[in-house]
């Protein structure tokens, strides 16, 4: 081969990898993306059961129930629908009734959502910033029931 | 008093910082050497009275002044002294300051250690540290000065964020921002090399201990911090793909490739325009970095306050430096012409393909970070990619590269014979693979086919690095004028792949042997997890300086003896009213035992009732982070080469040659 020819081949190669590294990317990124939705959206009945998503709401007042074991069953709500959630494990510390969070999880062919992590990273307002659009809010200072007042509760503390 | 004394010192500041732009981009234009005298000056001015800003806010803190509105937001009488200080980069305004302080540091070390470097060169690069400094000041003073004053004044501040309050978080900012910050002098560098047109190998020289130490920075900063999210989030996991994390490792990854094509650019003089484009990413990346953590676009620990109007001055601020430096990339790129040819099976055409890898490993980050911020913006839905996406894209990026890290120092400059490596590497590879079937068995009783993998990658860089010193040594006739023979920047590249190898066998046991559970106990329960008997002896209060705790007790027995007492803690901080796991950890070399208290159960508040606990049992966790501390050693000893000391003496004679050019 001619130094040409070799430099070519070397380019040649080099583009042959980087375009499978990009499929691989790819392909792996569509595999792995999670949408996230609101209770609303989920019962309007798009989702299919038992895909991966993400699901964010805020945990209904006085709906978190233990039970044997590390199993917890909530209420997770947005302004107009709620959607019973079921979980086995540790909750965050910033878990809380009345405040945002994001779970992890897929729907059951019961109605239920089971959540294989429950997240509660949020901003000062209690709420995460997906949460926080998706309830269409300003300043986190979402204003339906039964959550009305979070930092009015937080703040008569 | 204090607060207005630093907030004129940071507007005193921007203007040094415009005179050490300005005076000495006349001087390279016209040619004025004392044009070009003025940088130094105004740059250690600059650094200086930002210094002694940093000094204001932090005696503000120290003294609990709460009229000033951030040590009010981020502090309180009950803190501790020591939390007190670090509280200063606790939050977004101080943080800044903290990186236009660091950046300081950075010039005035520039500006002392390049006195002997061609003088348009020195001003060169100080002026672009000074163009960085400018974006930073005018953004502290416009949209986040942290000397604003608040009244009326409140008796008690808010308290720091409980997560920052531990030892990890006193230093993980400081070393990342290091490291950050420290790619700004190799950019720096890079844009000085483009505007001379001179890029030889004295330029890598140059560029080499600078970008090192920038790396090992970078390197201890994300250690630290994987070392603090493991013990402090209470998740016990060591990385968790976090866009955070993320903004941090991108730039780690193109600073690697930069430090690996630098050696290339210095020996062999190829790569030249790669190796500035390098510099140019490493720092439009720690950049980016900055604009993901401090603008509230992403959701995370990190992510203070959510100001639209900081995030939109960053990136206009990334905006023009990129697009400022990639027009003068496009313009005098070109004229970077290489002196010699290029084989691809040689050291230099190994080191290519190192750098391949790791940019396109960092642009698979910056996909999985971007994307979904893209797609948001665009109002096309709210997408996430988890770990998954990360680890099926890593791995077969990263197993490669770490095959080439044992090939590629066997493996000589300009061209090589495939019969001498394949002779060189007979016995490490032959080593690598019983150690990988051995051990795992030895320790586990199975081993399973990813470990043997995993394993094999690690012992083959560390057993590799070992021979390459060994190698080394065996020429000189006594041991120690072996241990002494051998350049410090052979030992530091040796060290730091052994600690890749190091790193590589800890990622490998930890994902494949750890052991996790999740359990309900009442008090005087007992459970077993892989051998071990974990008891749970009850929770008892206990109260803190600033907060309440939960402390719980819970005794850990192996073959029938007690091998630990941990006590983790659930801890309420007063002020802020925050939860906050302290996880408890007990830890050998060889595996690390992993206790945090979930919640109480019981509907009572009494401190009698059951209890959920984590617990693990994580096998070769240390190697890890030590892998990462041989990384930095390695770096520490590479950039202290005295082959940059040395050619100083050189340097003076050019220097004062071509002062005037």
């Amino acid at each position: 081969m001619t130094k040409r020819q070799k430099r070519m081949a070397a380019i040649a190669a080099l583009l042959v990898g980087l375009s499978l590294a990009a499929a691989l990317g790819f392909t792996a990124f569509r595999k792995n993306m999670m949408y996230f939705y609101t209770p609303s959206d989920l019962l309007a009945g798009t989702t299919k059961v038992g895909a991966k998503l993400r699901l964010g709401g805020l945990v209904e007042r006085g709906s978190v129930k233990r039970g044997e074991g590390l199993s917890v069953d909530f209420i997770l709500a947005d302004c107009e629908h709620s959607l019973p959630v079921h979980y086995e494990g540790i909750l965050p510390d910033l878990f809380r009734e009345g405040q945002g969070i994001v779970a992890t999880g897929s729907m059951q062919a019961n109605g239920t959502f089971t959540a294989d992590e429950v997240l509660a990273k949020h901003d000062e307002n209690y709420m995460p910033p997906q949460v926080a659009d998706a309830l269409k809010t300003q300043d986190g200072k979402h204003a339906c029931a039964p959550f009305k007042s979070v930092n009015k509760v937080e703040a008569a503390k | 008093m204090i607060s207005e004394l630093g907030h004129f010192a940071l507007i005193l500041a921007l203007g040094a910082a415009l005179i050490q732009i300005f005076v000495p981009a006349y001087g390279v234009w016209k040619r004025d050497p004392r044009a070009l005298a003025v940088a130094t000056s105004a740059a250690q001015t600059q650094a200086m009275l930002v210094f002694f800003a940093f000094g204001c806010l932090t005696w503000s803190f120290v003294y609990s002044d709460f009229s000033v509105a951030y040590v009010a937001a981020n502090s309180n009488l009950e803190l501790p002294m020591v939390y007190r200080v670090t509280a200063v980069w606790g939050a977004h305004e101080g943080s800044l300051l903290l990186w236009v302080a660091i950046l300081g540091g950075w010039t005035l070390a520039v500006s002392i250690f390049n006195r002997r470097l061609p003088a348009d060169i020195t001003a060169t690069t100080l002026a672009v540290l000074g163009t960085v400094s400018v974006g930073f000041l005018l953004f502290m003073l416009l949209t986040s000065n942290p000397f604003d004053r608040l009244f009326p004044v409140p008796l008690d501040g808010k308290d720091l964020n409980p997560l920052l309050q531990d030892p990890g978080m006193v230093i993980h900012p400081p070393m990342l921002y290091m490291g950050y910050v420290g790619f700004s002098v190799a950019f720096a560098f890079a844009i000085a090399a483009l505007v001379s047109g001179r890029l030889d190998s004295a330029w890598a020289r140059w560029t080499r201990p600078w970008t090192t130490t920038a790396w090992l920075f970078m390197t201890l900063g994300i250690t630290l911090g994987s070392w603090w999210a493991y013990h402090v989030l209470g998740w016990g996991g060591w990385w968790f793909w976090d866009p955070v994390e993320n903004a941090s490792f991108m730039p780690w990854l193109v600073g690697t490739a930069l430090i690996h094509s630098l050696a290339v650019t210095e020996k062999r003089g190829l790569l030249k325009s790669w190796t500035v484009l390098l510099a140019i990413l490493a720092f439009g990346l720690s950049l980016l970095g900055t604009f993901l953590v401090r603008s509230g676009v992403i959701v995370s620990v990190h992510a203070f306050a959510s100001d639209p109007a900081r995030g939109v001055f960053i990136l206009g601020f990334l905006t023009i430096i990129l697009g400022a430096s990639f027009l003068l990339y496009a313009w005098r790129a070109p004229k970077l012409t290489s002196e010699g040819e290029m084989t691809l099976f040689s050291r230099e055409g190994l080191l290519l393909i190192n750098n391949v890898f790791l940019v396109v490993a960092s642009a698979s980050v910056l996909l999985g970070t971007l994307y979904p911020l893209l797609v948001d913006a665009l109002e096309l839905g709210k997408i996430s990619v988890g770990p998954p996406y990360f680890n099926a894209v890593f791995l077969p990026l990263f197993a490669p590269l770490v095959l080439m890290v044992g090939v590629a120092a066997t493996v000589p400059w300009k061209r090589a014979k495939l019969g001498d490596i394949v002779r060189h590497l007979r016995v490490p590879l032959i080593i690598a693979i019983a150690a990988a079937i051995v051990v795992p068995l030895y320790i586990h009783g199975h081993a399973p086919v990813a470990v043997i993998a995993g394993g094999f990658l690690g012992f083959w860089a560390i057993v590799t690095a070992v021979q390459e010193i060994w190698r080394r040594m065996r020429a000189k006739t006594t041991l120690s004028a072996g241990l002494f023979g051998v350049p410090r920047g052979v030992w530091g590249m040796s060290l730091a792949h052994f600690g890749l190898g190091v790193w590589a066998l800890g990622v490998t046991f930890v994902s494949s042997y750890s052991v996790e559970k999740d359990v309900r106990l009442s008090p005087g329960q007992s459970i077993d997890l892989s051998g071990y008997e974990f008891r749970f002896d009850g929770v008892e209060p206990h109260v803190g300086p600033n907060y309440d705790s939960d402390y719980g007790t819970v005794t850990i027995e192996h073959h029938g003896e007690v091998v630990a007492t941990v006590h983790p803690e659930k801890r309420l901080y007063r002020a802020t009213q925050q939860m906050m796991t302290e996880a408890a950890v007990d830890h050998t070399p060889l595996r690390d035992i992993y206790v945090a208290l979930g919640e109480p159960l019981s509907e009572d508040a009494s401190h009698t009732g059951d209890w959920a606990l984590r617990l693990y049992y994580k096998p070769m966790m240390r190697l890890v982070w030590l892998g990462g501390a041989f990384m930095v050693l390695g770096g520490v000893l590479a950039a202290t080469d005295r082959r940059y000391r040395l050619t100083r003496a050189a340097e003076a004679n050019v220097a004062t040659n071509s002062a005037v050019v």
